[in-house]
């Protein structure tokens, strides 16, 4: 039996007037923008790009700081970390042989470019910095080996937020119109992902540090993915986030988050095992939300009102002019006969062909 | 002839100095479109675009569904119920006959029966953008700007990351499946090059798309939206004919007899790498407070 759901599916091209209730419409409720093509993939890129280039500068510091057993870890997450990275990238592109024409340029407009060259840094970086702080700074040449443990750590840092700016700098109604919020839930992910790491890795003694990190970035990340959806609201695009699997994973993503920051948080100081299943909790918890902001854009894309309501209220508001006009920049020539020519439409006098190529 | 526009892009005609070519375009006057289909047939024929079967939508006559890697032109059929009361109730001989005339001075197309159901045809395509974001966002740099300010994907360098999928405010390009790469209308580029008109404009029987320097094109569609205005219908309007909106302009723009929604096209369009300037700034911002936090995590003692 099909299940009709009323108002689900529109009248045909019934024409919106003007101040009329209920969304704006597209023909046989088709979407007007596409979906994204990418893979699951690109989600688990930005857990694992989050998670190793929050890493390199927690392991910078904390060696700074003369702990070298939570150093190497991390040193050594960031460096699984960047070969997984580009073997997740390379692998959802369409044509996977050639990745290399990513680096064909640079360009400021693209975050993808941008993230590229970044990613290819950090890479060579962290190679090389996991390799000094594994030999306890003996095997490479100081100056080469502490160079490339701060250049990690410094281009770890923009690892984990560009990837807002990828998704935000799309025709998807709720990630642009999330645009501003995505970059700071994506280093609070980023933040949780790399202290739960450290914390599952480390003997609880050498764990304040990641535990701080991972617990002060869930707090973070729920307060900032609350205030996000929020803001959603307000503009009248949230509703992705309401239906499918969107909805599931964000549903997952808050409770994981929430009960591995209170474990870790209560128990994780004393008990090993709790910091274990703490961390394991908020790891899973930064890939469902992940998930779950990937999953509302493929929604969002699907939903035509969200991309055509938007764009129709701050027209009627005044505050853009849209992209029609009715009114024609100058008056209508004389027609012979006047508007209404009486003559038949085969009577008419009709330029043939197109203006450049002309009467043939 | 053509009113003075401004048609300039990013890297048209600047950065082709000599070899510049006139912006080229297309004027969909959807005011005249029958439904034929055959901009459809010509493009794939000449483009060599694969087929698209998508079976039989029972969606009115169209069977092509949207714009995408494997159609280039795609026109839309939408039925409206929207009385033009020719012959209906109430009407005065007089007023009756007044209407008669919008529709065949004018040269309208859309079929209108007793019922009052209209039919509007429109043959949608790849808009040509003076800021286009699918151009911005291609990190490889397949999608160019042409010496005629056009925009095209070059296929022997587009490695398929998907970026300029979900950039397009229209959702005009896409992956084709089974190849990987993304595909779109190129404005016949070849043809350009050969002085020929585009498959589809040549193809179009009753000119409803017109090809020719995109000055000239919207230049005509002035007047004849002027002409549609003035035989009554209010709701005719020119759709991306302006530098003000979102994308600058259309290089491909339309004559609509109802709002853009209605055909399935967003009202304001916007490239989105306009606002990429405030992002990468809250990106910054979010790194930097993320360096601040790790760093406060590890350095911070109670003494």
């Amino acid at each position: 039996m099909t299940k009709r759901v009323e108002g689900a599916r529109p009248e045909l091209g019934t024409t919106r007037l003007r101040g009329a209730e209920g969304p704006a419409r597209s023909p046989y409720g088709k979407p007007v923008i596409k979906e994204p093509v990418w893979t699951p993939e690109i989600p688990a890129y930005f857990y694992v790009g989050g998670l190793a280039g929050a890493s390199a500068p927690l392991a910078l510091l904390s060696a700074w700081r003369g702990e070298r057993g939570i150093a190497k870890r991390a040193w050594l997450t960031a460096a699984a970390g960047s070969v997984v990275s580009p073997v997740l990238l390379i692998s959802d592109l369409g044509v996977p042989v050639r990745f290399l024409n990513m680096l064909r340029m640079f360009k400021l407009t693209s975050p993808m470019s941008v993230g590229s060259w970044i990613l290819v840094g950090f890479g060579t970086a962290t190679a090389p910095a996991t390799l000094h702080a594994l030999t306890d700074r003996k095997l490479l040449p100081r100056p080469l080996g502490d160079a490339a443990q701060v250049g990690s750590a410094l281009l770890g840092i923009p690892l984990a937020s560009y990837t807002a700016a990828l998704i935000g700098n799309t025709s998807i109604p709720v990630w642009h119109e999330a645009r501003h919020d995505l970059p700071f839930v994506f280093t609070a992910g980023a933040a949780t992902s790399a202290g739960a790491m450290a914390t599952m890795l480390s003997p609880v003694g050498e764990a304040q540090a990641a535990r701080r990190l991972a617990v002060a970035g869930a707090a973070a990340e729920l307060g900032l993915v609350a205030l996000m959806k929020r803001r959603l609201k307000a503009r009248g695009v949230a509703g992705a986030y309401h239906e499918g699997r969107a909805r599931w994973y964000s549903h997952a993503g808050l409770a994981l988050t929430a009960a591995g920051g209170a474990i870790v948080a209560a128990r994780g100081a004393r008990d090993r095992r709790a910091a274990i299943a703490g961390g394991a909790l908020l790891s899973a918890g930064a890939v469902a939300e992940r998930l779950a902001i990937f999953r509302a854009g493929f929604r969002s894309a699907a939903r035509p009102q969200d991309t055509v309501a938007p764009q129709r209220r701050r027209i009627d508001a005044g505050q853009r002019p849209g992209a029609a006009r009715t009114t024609p920049h100058q008056p209508a020539a004389p027609q012979p006969g006047g508007a209404l020519d009486a003559r038949r439409p085969g009577e008419r006098e009709v330029t043939p062909g197109s203006p450049a190529i002309g009467p043939s | 002839m053509a009113t003075s526009y401004d048609l300039q892009t990013k890297a048209w005609p600047q950065t082709y100095g000599d070899e510049a070519k006139p912006r080229m375009g297309f004027f969909t006057d959807t005011s005249v479109c029958i439904g034929c289909k055959a901009c459809e047939v010509a493009c794939k024929e000449w483009n060599q675009v694969p087929a698209s079967p998508q079976g039989f939508t029972g969606e009115s006559y169209d069977n092509t569904i949207d714009l995408g890697a494997d159609t280039w032109r795609h026109v839309a059929f939408v039925e409206q119920r929207k009385p033009l009361d020719i012959g209906g109730s109430g009407a005065s001989l007089a007023q009756v006959a007044a209407l008669g005339g919008v529709v065949d001075g004018a040269g309208l197309q859309t079929y209108q029966d007793g019922e009052g159901l209209r039919w509007l045809m429109a043959s949608d395509v790849c808009k040509h953008c003076t800021h286009a974001a699918c151009l911005e966002v291609c990190p490889t740099g397949a999608l160019f700007r042409t010496e005629f300010g056009t925009v095209v994907v070059q296929e022997d360098v587009c490695n398929g990351c998907g970026y300029c999928v979900p950039a397009c405010p229209f959702g005009v390009i896409d992956q084709r499946e089974g190849d990987g790469r993304v595909w779109k209308c190129t404005l016949c580029y070849d043809r350009l090059k050969d002085d020929k008109e585009p498959a589809c404009a040549q193809a179009c029987p009753t000119n409803s798309i017109q090809f020719g320097e995109l000055g000239d094109l919207r230049d005509r569609a002035e007047a004849r939206l002027a002409q549609l205005q003035d035989a009554g219908l209010a709701d005719a309007q020119l759709y991306g004919a302006d530098e003000r909106d979102g994308v600058g302009g259309f290089g491909a723009f339309f004559l609509l007899l109802d709002e853009p929604e209605t055909y399935g096209l967003p009202p304001d369009p916007v490239d989105t790498t306009r606002d990429l300037g405030a992002v990468w700034a809250s990106a910054s911002a979010a790194a930097a407070v993320l360096a601040g936090a790790v760093a406060a995590a590890v350095l911070w003692r109670r003494s």
